[in-house]
C-alpha cells in the first residue's frame, strides 16, 4: 500500500502543497514564538548575568516593588560611601567599589533629538575603576575622568554616529550636560542592552548628577581567589546589617530573571495564543483538504477495496499521506518559524524591545514543531481516512459518486448548547462586579461561542447564502446564481472555509471594539479631568528633570505648573502605586469631582484616593493610613479627600514632598501647565516651545494633542495585536484558495459542461470569484457579529478598569467586511484561472 | 459520396477536408482523415462506426469543442477555425445545442433552470412559446422545479435535450445520448429527438453505436478509420445492423483492434 500512498502524493502535488502550506504556517508560528521567547529570555539572562560582581550590596527595599524599570520603583534609596570602607575590611574581599546607576539619562544625537530607545530606559552609570567588578569593557578611548567627560555604550555610539573626541549633549535627571565623549564601552559579553542606552561618568560626576555626593546606589564586592561568594556574602551581610540586601552574583541574576520571567511569561502566553489560533485555523484547512482529497478519490479507494485492500490498509494509506505531508510541512515550518522569529524581533524592536545576538533554536522548539505539525495533520486526516475505509467497494462501479451529506443534527445540537453556554458566560462576565473574574468569564464565553458557532455554521450558512447571497443573481445574473448555488451545495465545506476567516475577524473586531471603547473613554476622561491648557510629557512616559518644570514656570503668562510623579509605598500593608502632585497647583490644573473632603489637606500629611479605592479599602475622610516606605520607614497619612475616578491622577494621590519622603525618584512624568487668566494659549505657546527645545525628551501638547497621544498608544498596541492576527487571516485566505481549488477540481465536468453550453472564460472566472466572495463575506459577517459581542462584553466587564465608554467602530467594521470580500477575490485568482483554463473536451471527458 | 441538400437551403453545418491528428511520432493517431461532410437543415443524422473510428472527434470538431489539424468546419457560413475561444463560446451558446452521454445537467440548478441555462448565460429572454412547445414535447412540465438528482436518468436526458433545443440552435449535437439509458428511456429520448426534427424543424446530429438508435435518424453516416465509408438514407435498425456487419467483415482481414493507432491512415 505504501506505493499507492507515494503515487497519490505525487499525483496531487498542488493540492498537497496547499494543505502543506497550512501546516507550514501553523508550525511556523508556534516555532517562531518559541524561538522568539527563548531569544528574549537569553538576552535578559545574559544581561543580568553580566550585571553582577561576585557580591552586590544595595539598600534593602521594605517590600517587593515588582519589576524594576516599570517606572514607579523608587531608587532614591542610597548606600553611603562609608559602607565601602567597612566592607573593604571584611576578610576575603579582594576589591570593593561603590557604584551609581539611575534612569533618566538620554543621549541627544547630532540633530539634537533624543536617541530613540523605544520604550527602553536611558541609563546613567558610574564607571567602575575596578575592572573585575565592572560589567562593562572599554572598547575605544579611555575612562571618563571628570565633569566634562563622558562615555557611552557602543550600540548608542553606532546609532548616533558619535566618535571619541566629539562633544555630546545629555539630558539627565538634573541639568542638561555637554561633555566630551572620551570612550565607548561594551556591556556584558554580547553588548546587548535590549534597547536601553548606557552613559557612564566618573564616580563623582555620576553622584552629582544621579544620586547625591557621597551616596551610591550599590556596592560591588569582588572575592579573593578561593573564597566562596556565598561565604563572603554572609560575612558582608554581618557587617552591613539588615538595612541592606547582600546578594551573590548568581542570586542577583536569579532574582532579576525571576522578576523578568513573569513579564516574559505574558509575552510568551500572548504569542502562544496567536500560535494556537493559527493552528486552530490551520487544522480546519488540513481537515478540509484531506476530506476533499478522499472525496475525490472515492472511486479509486473503492477500487482498492474491491481489489482486496482491507479497511485498515485504506486508512493507513490515507494516514501515510498525512504523515509525509505533516513531516514535510513541519520541516518547512521550522525554517519559516525562524523567519517569523526574526520578524518578531524586528517588530518588537520597533516597539523599543531591541534584542541583540543570534536567535536561539532550542531542541525543544524543534520537537514541538514536529509534534504539532505531524499530530495536527494526522488527527485532521484521521476522520476522512476512516470515512475512506468505510467506502463500499461497489462505489467503484458507480458512474457518479454521490456525496452523502451526513445529517447535521448532532453537530447542530452541540453548537446550540455551546453557543448558549458561551452567551451565558458573556452576559455573566459583563454583569460580574470583579473585573478579573468578569474578563475570564468573557474569555471562556468567547471560546465556547466560537466553537458553538463553528458547529452551527453549516446550518446558518443556508439562510445566509439564500438571503444575502440572493444579491449575486440579481447583479450578476446566471453567473451569480451559479456561484450562490455552489456556495450552498456543500454547507459543511462552506462553513469550514468561512470558519477560519470568522475566527480571525472575530478577534480583530473584538480588539477594535475594545480599542475604540478605550479611546472613547480616554477622550471623555481627559476632557473631563484636565483643566490645564498645556501638558508636558515624554513620548513613552520616561521621567525627566524637575528643571523643566522650573523653566516652564518662569515663562510669562504661566500661572501654575503642576508636576506629576509616580512612586510606590505600602498603605495599610498593601503595595500601592502613588501619584505625587503639587498640592497648590492641583486645583488649577486638574478637574476633580469630590465625593467627600477636598484637596486642602494634601499639603501636609494628606492622601487623596478615588472612590473605588476608598470603597475597596474601607477608607473614609479622616481615617489614618499606615505607610511603609521603600526605605523601611513607618509613616502615617490621613485620608483628606475622596474623588471620582480620574484618568490623569490614578487612584492614590499624595504631595510630591510626601512622595520624595517615601523614597520616590525626583523626576517628573508629566507637567500640567495652567495659564494666567486672560492669557491666550497661542501667545504663550512659542515661548513654551522655546524653553522645551532644550529638552527634546519632552514635548508640549494641548488637551486635544494629549488625548491623541494617549489614544496613539492604544492604537499602537492595537496595531501590534492586529499585525499578529493578520497571520490567522492569511491562513484563512489560504483556506479559501484551497477549498476553491479543490471544488474546481471536483467540478471539472460541470465546468466542462458549462463551457460547452456557452459560459465564457471571463464568466467562469467571475463565478468562482463570486463564490469565494460570498463565502468570505459569510465568514466575515459571523466574525464581525461575534467579535462585536466579545468586544462589548469585555469592555463592559472592564468598566472598573477605566473603560467607561462603549464604542463600536462601525466604519472600521465596514472596512473589515470589504477587506474580507477582497480576500475572497484574491483567494479566487488561482482557482478561477485554473477553472477557466480547463479544456472543454478534457473536462467533459473526465469520467 | 453524395452530398444532399440543394443550393437554396445551405446545410446547417458542413466540414471540408477535416483532418485531426493526435500526438506525434510513435503516438501519432489520425482520428479524422480528410472528411467532407454536410449536415442538411431539418434532418436527423446519425454517425456510426466502431470505437476509434473518429465519430466522436468528428462531432467535437464540428461543434467547436475541438480544433482541427487542417480543413474547415462550418456552422452555417461561419468557419470555426477563424474563431478565438471567446467567439467559439458565444457560437456554442447561441447557435449550437449539446446533449452528452452523461452528466448533462448542473446538479445545483432545477430542470427549468438547466433548460434555460445557455440563454441565461447570454442574458437573453427565452422565447416563451417555443420553450412551452419544447417542454410539452419532452413531457416533463410537472418536473420543472425538480433538481436533477430527483429525476430518473431518462428524464435527465430529456431535460438535456430540451436545453439543447430551447435556444432554437442551428444544430444540435448529441453524443451517445442514450448510452446510459435502458431501452425504454432511450426510446423516449430518441423519439423526442426525431419529433424535434420532424415537427419543429430542428437539425440534429447524433453519434451512436446502437443500430436501434440510428434507426430513428433520417440518414446514417458510417465512419471507419477517420473516413466516411458509407451513407444510408431512411435507415432501419435492421439495415444498419446488416451494414455494420458488412463493415466488420470488410475489416475481417485485419485484427479487429479498437485502437485507431494501428490502422490510422492505412486505408
Amino acid at each position: 500500500m505504501w506505493r499507492t500512498t507515494w503515487r497519490n502524493l505525487l499525483a496531487h502535488k498542488v493540492r498537497l502543497a496547499l494543505s502543506g502550506l497550512a501546516i507550514v504556517l501553523g508550525v511556523a508560528f508556534v516555532v517562531g514564538t518559541l524561538i522568539f521567547t527563548d531569544t528574549l529570555s537569553k538576552t535578559f539572562n545574559d544581561l543580568f548575568r553580566s550585571t553582577a560582581a561576585d557580591v552586590n550590596v544595595t539598600r534593602a527595599a521594605a517590600f517587593d516593588q515588582g519589576l524594576e524599570g516599570t517606572g514607579t520603583g523608587g531608587t532614591a534609596t542610597y548606600v553611603p560611601a562609608e559602607l565601602v570602607d567597612e566592607i573593604a575590611e571584611v576578610d576575603g574581599v579582594a576589591a570593593v567599589e561603590g557604584n551609581v546607576q539611575a534612569e533618566g539619562v538620554y543621549i541627544l544625537d547630532a540633530d539634537g533629538e533624543v536617541l530613540d530607545t523605544g520604550g527602553a530606559p536611558g541609563i546613567g552609570i558610574s564607571w567602575d575603576t575596578e575592572e573585575s567588578l565592572s560589567p562593562t569593557t572599554l572598547v575605544d578611548g579611555r575612562a571618563a575622568a571628570g565633569p566634562g567627560e563622558v562615555m557611552i555604550d557602543t550600540n548608542s555610539a553606532e546609532e548616533t554616529g558619535f566618535r571619541v573626541g566629539d562633544t555630546i549633549t545629555l539630558l539627565t535627571p538634573g541639568p542638561r550636560v555637554e561633555a566630551e565623549l572620551v570612550g565607548t564601552f561594551r556591556f556584558g559579553d554580547s553588548g546587548g542592552l535590549a534597547g536601553a542606552s548606557l552613559t557612564a561618568f566618573d564616580t563623582a560626576t555620576a553622584q552629582e548628577l544621579l544620586s547625591e555626593p557621597g551616596q551610591f546606589t550599590g556596592i560591588g564586592v569582588g572575592a579573593e581567589d578561593g573564597v566562596d561568594p556565598d561565604v563572603l556574602a554572609d560575612r558582608v551581610a554581618a557587617v552591613v546589617g539588615s538595612d541592606y540586601d547582600v546578594k551573590t552574583a548568581s542570586e542577583q541574576a536569579e532574582s532579576l530573571s525571576a522578576d523578568f520571567s513573569e513579564a516574559l511569561q505574558f509575552i510568551n502566553i500572548f504569542l502562544l495564543v496567536f500560535a494556537g489560533i493559527a493552528l486552530f485555523v490551520g487544522t480546519f484547512i488540513i481537515l478540509n483538504t484531506f476530506s476533499m482529497l478522499v472525496a475525490q478519490r472515492t472511486r479509486e479507494l473503492a477500487l482498492l477495496r474491491a481489489l482486496g485492500a482491507s479497511r485498515g490498509q485504506v486508512t493507513r494509506s490515507v494516514l501515510g499521506e498525512a504523515l509525509v505531508v505533516g513531516v514535510v510541512g513541519a520541516t518547512v515550518g521550522l525554517a519559516a518559524g525562524y523567519g517569523i522569529a526574526a520578524g518578531l524581533r524586528a517588530l518588537f524592536g520597533s516597539f523599543g524591545l531591541t534584542l541583540d545576538g543570534t536567535l536561539v533554536l532550542a531542541t525543544d522548539t524543534v520537537l514541538w514543531g514536529y509534534a504539532v505539525g505531524v499530530l495536527v495533520t494526522l488527527v485532521s486526516a484521521y476522520v476522512p481516512a476512516r470515512r475512506a475505509a468505510r467506502m463500499p467497494p461497489v462505489a467503484a462501479m458507480r458512474d457518479d459518486v454521490v456525496h452523502v451529506q451526513r445529517g447535521l443534527r448532532r453537530r447542530t445540537a452541540l453548537g446550540v448548547v455551546l453557543s448558549l453556554a458561551g452567551l451565558a458566560a458573556l452576559v455573566g462576565g459583563t454583569l460580574s462586579d470583579d473585573g478579573g473574574t468578569g474578563a475570564s468569564l468573557v474569555g471562556l464565553g468567547a471560546l465556547a461561542l466560537i466553537l458553538g458557532v463553528t458547529a452551527l455554521s453549516p446550518v446558518l450558512a443556508q439562510p445566509f447564502l439564500r438571503s444575502v447571497g440572493a444579491v449575486l443573481p440579481r447583479i450578476w445574473g446566471t453567473t451569480g446564481r451559479l456561484a450562490q448555488e455552489n456556495a450552498v451545495r456543500n454547507p459543511r465545506r462552506t462553513a469550514a472555509t468561512a470558519s477560519a476567516l470568522m475566527i480571525g475577524l472575530a478577534l480583530v473586531s473584538a480588539f477594535s471594539v475594545i480599542g475604540a471603547s478605550t479611546n472613547a473613554s480616554i477622550d471623555s476622561l481627559i476632557a473631563g479631568s484636565v483643566r490645564a491648557e498645556y501638558i508636558v510629557s515624554s513620548a513613552v512616559g520616561q521621567p525627566f528633570s524637575p528643571d523643566v518644570a522650573e523653566e516652564v514656570g518662569d515663562v510669562d503668562g504661566v500661572a501654575a505648573v503642576m508636576p506629576l510623579r509616580w512612586g510606590q509605598a505600602q498603605l495599610d500593608g498593601q503595595t500601592s502605586l502613588l501619584t505625587g502632585v503639587d498640592p497648590d497647583a492641583l486645583p488649577r490644573t486638574v478637574e476633580l469631582s469630590w465625593v467627600d473632603g477636598s484637596a486642602e489637606g494634601l499639603g501636609g500629611d494628606g492622601v487623596l484616593v478615588d472612590q473605588p479605592t476608598a470603597e475597596g479599602r474601607g477608607w473614609a475622610v479622616g481615617d489614618t493610613v499606615e505607610v511603609l516606605t521603600l526605605d523601611n520607614r513607618q509613616e502615617q497619612l490621613t485620608v483628606s479627600g475622596i474623588f471620582e475616578t480620574n484618568q490623569v491622577l490614578g487612584s492614590t494621590v499624595v504631595s510630591i514632598d510626601t512622595l520624595a519622603g517615601a523614597g520616590g525618584v525626583e523626576q517628573d512624568r508629566f507637567l500640567f501647565v495652567d495659564l494666567a487668566d486672560g492669557t491666550s494659549p497661542a501667545d504663550v505657546r512659542p515661548q513654551l516651545d522655546e524653553v522645551l527645545d532644550a529638552y527634546p525628551i519632552v514635548n508640549l501638547k494641548d488637551q486635544t494633542e494629549f488625548q491623541d497621544e494617549q489614544k496613539g498608544q492604544v492604537d499602537q498596541l492595537l496595531l501590534l495585536i492586529n499585525a499578529m492576527l493578520v497571520l490567522s487571516v492569511l491562513i484563512a485566505a489560504l483556506g479559501i484558495v484551497n477549498t476553491l481549488a479543490m471544488s474546481v477540481i471536483e467540478r471539472t465536468r460541470e465546468i466542462g459542461l458549462l463551457r460547452a453550453v456557452g459560459l465564457g472564460q471571463a464568466q467562469l472566472r467571475r463565478m468562482v470569484r463570486l463564490e469565494a466572495v460570498i463565502i468570505s463575506v459569510y465568514g466575515a459577517v459571523l466574525g464581525l457579529v461575534l467579535g462585536t459581542l466579545f468586544g462589548v462584553a469585555l469592555s463592559r466587564s472592564l468598566a472598573d478598569q477605566g473603560i467607561t465608554e462603549l464604542a463600536v467602530p462601525y466604519p472600521r467594521m465596514a472596512v473589515f467586511l470589504l477587506v474580507a470580500a477582497l480576500i475572497g477575490v484574491l483567494a479566487a485568482v488561482f482557482p478561477a484561472r485554473r477553472a477557466a483554463k480547463l479544456q472543454v473536451l478534457d473536462a467533459i471527458a473526465r469520467a | 459520396m453524395s452530398l444532399p441538400g440543394s443550393p437554396a437551403t445551405p446545410p446547417a453545418a458542413r466540414g471540408r477536408s477535416l483532418t485531426k491528428i493526435f500526438g506525434e511520432g510513435d503516438t501519432r493517431v489520425v482520428a479524422l482523415d480528410g472528411v467532407d461532410v454536410d449536415f442538411p437543415r431539418g434532418r436527423f443524422t446519425a454517425i456510426m462506426g466502431p470505437s476509434g473510428s473518429g465519430k466522436s472527434t468528428l462531432m467535437h470538431c464540428m461543434a467547436g469543442l475541438d480544433s482541427v489539424t487542417s480543413g474547415q468546419a462550418y456552422i452555417g457560413d461561419v468557419d470555426l477555425s477563424t474563431l478565438d475561444d471567446k467567439a467559439l463560446t458565444v457560437l456554442r451558446r447561441d447557435r449550437v445545442g449539446f446533449v452528452f452521454q452523461a452528466f448533462n445537467l448542473l446538479p445545483t440548478l432545477t430542470a427549468q433552470e438547466n433548460i434555460t441555462l445557455p440563454m441565461d448565460i447570454a442574458g437573453r429572454k427565452p422565447d416563451r412559446a417555443w420553450l412551452d412547445t419544447v417542454i410539452d414535447t419532452i413531457g416533463l412540465r410537472d418536473r420543472l422545479a425538480h433538481r436533477p438528482s430527483e429525476l430518473s436518468g431518462g428524464q435527465q436526458q430529456r431535460v438535456a435535450c430540451a436545453r439543447a433545443l430551447a435556444g432554437r440552435p442551428d444544430i444540435v449535437f448529441a453524443d451517445e445520448p442514450t448510452g446510459n439509458l435502458d431501452s425504454r428511456s432511450g426510446a423516449d429520448v430518441l423519439d423526442f429527438l426525431r419529433r424535434s426534427v420532424r415537427e419543429m424543424g430542428q437539425t440534429v446530429v447524433m453519434v451512436t453505436h446502437d443500430p436501434k438508435a440510428a434507426g430513428y435518424a433520417d440518414r446514417v453516416l458510417f465512419l471507419a478509420d477517420g473516413r466516411i465509408v458509407d451513407e444510408m438514407l431512411e435507415p432501419t435498425a435492421e439495415r444498419v445492423l446488416e451494414r455494420l456487419k458488412a463493415l466488420d467483415s470488410d475489416d475481417g482481414a485485419r485484427p479487429a483492434a479498437t485502437d485507431a493507432a494501428s490502422r490510422a491512415g492505412v486505408r
